[in-house]
């Protein structure tokens, strides 16, 4: 499908990056007047995935994370990749409430992403890597106007 | 992430300002656990009013918090939770565990 407008963009996973990269993606997803509830669902989306690359993906050193977004007609795609530890068992690991990551995180985090999008995929392989992709369909408020 | 506390009538009241995401979550939640043992309150309440964002993070530091009042046999209380936080709790289902206050305007 053609692609309207996009960003691609590379961040070293270090935790200061995660407000960067929600607030680019909010910036560039501005383009569809999303309402502040909408713009919230995708900043949170974002964060719960560039987060899970800082924290499993890289536990031990700084990897690289790729954002790409893009905008479709009414819908923004988001994808976020990393080339770190990969997931064992993609069903489990999406479970509410599942973790490996101990009392300092919940087990949220795909079932947040899950409910905040309209679509989310996760494609992962252990040793290589993993790759997030969201869409949002934005009902946009200018039809109604 | 800032916060600010105050103690009145053994009830501890922290209320936390700006963004908890996990590049905040660590102190905040050191923050949150030190007045805990420093009070031994027997209500601790987390004012949502100035959070302007949270993900996952934040679950983590609200359901810790939740773990050490009962450890101590008090309560945890959040209040005053604005529209994004709120819909992270509820996707948690925080409110199954305890009462959430009324959503901040
Ligand atoms: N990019 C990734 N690379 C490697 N493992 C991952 C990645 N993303 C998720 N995982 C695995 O999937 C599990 C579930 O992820 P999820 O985001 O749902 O919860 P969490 O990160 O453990 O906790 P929370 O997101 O609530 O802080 C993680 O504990 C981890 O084992
Ligand atoms: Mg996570």
């Amino acid at each position: 499908m053609k692609s309207d407008n996009y960003i691609r963009l590379e961040l070293p996973s270090r935790s200061s990056n995660e407000a960067v990269a929600r607030g680019v993606v909010a910036a560039f997803a501005a383009q569809l007047d999303p309402t502040l509830e909408e713009l919230g669902d995708i900043k949170t989306a974002v964060s719960e995935a560039v987060t899970n690359c800082i924290v499993h993906a890289y536990p031990d050193r700084i990897g690289i994370i790729v954002l790409q977004c893009q905008i479709v007609q009414d819908t923004l795609e988001i994808v976020v990749r990393d080339r770190g530890r990969g997931i064992e068992n993609l069903e489990q690991a999406r479970r509410p409430l599942f973790t490996t990551g101990g009392a300092e995180r919940s087990g949220m985090g795909f079932t947040i992403m899950e409910s905040f999008m309209t679509e989310l995929r996760v494609q992962s392989q252990p040793g290589k890597g993993t790759t997030v992709r969201m869409k949002k369909r934005i009902f946009s408020r200018r039809v109604y106007q | 992430m800032r916060y600010t506390s105050y103690v009145q009538d053994q009830h501890l009241t922290i209320a936390l300002a700006g963004e908890i995401d996990h590049h905040a979550a660590r102190e905040v939640m050191r923050a949150v656990a030190d007045k805990i043992d420093a009070y031994l309150p027997s209500l601790c309440c987390l004012d949502f009013r100035e959070v302007t964002f949270m993900d996952s993070s934040g679950i983590a530091v609200v359901l810790n918090a939740i773990r050490r009042m009962r450890e101590l046999g008090g309560n945890l209380e959040i209040k005053n939770v604005p529209a994004q936080p709120m819909r992270v709790l509820k996707t948690a289902g925080i409110e199954k565990l305890m009462e959430l206050g009324s959503e901040a305007k």
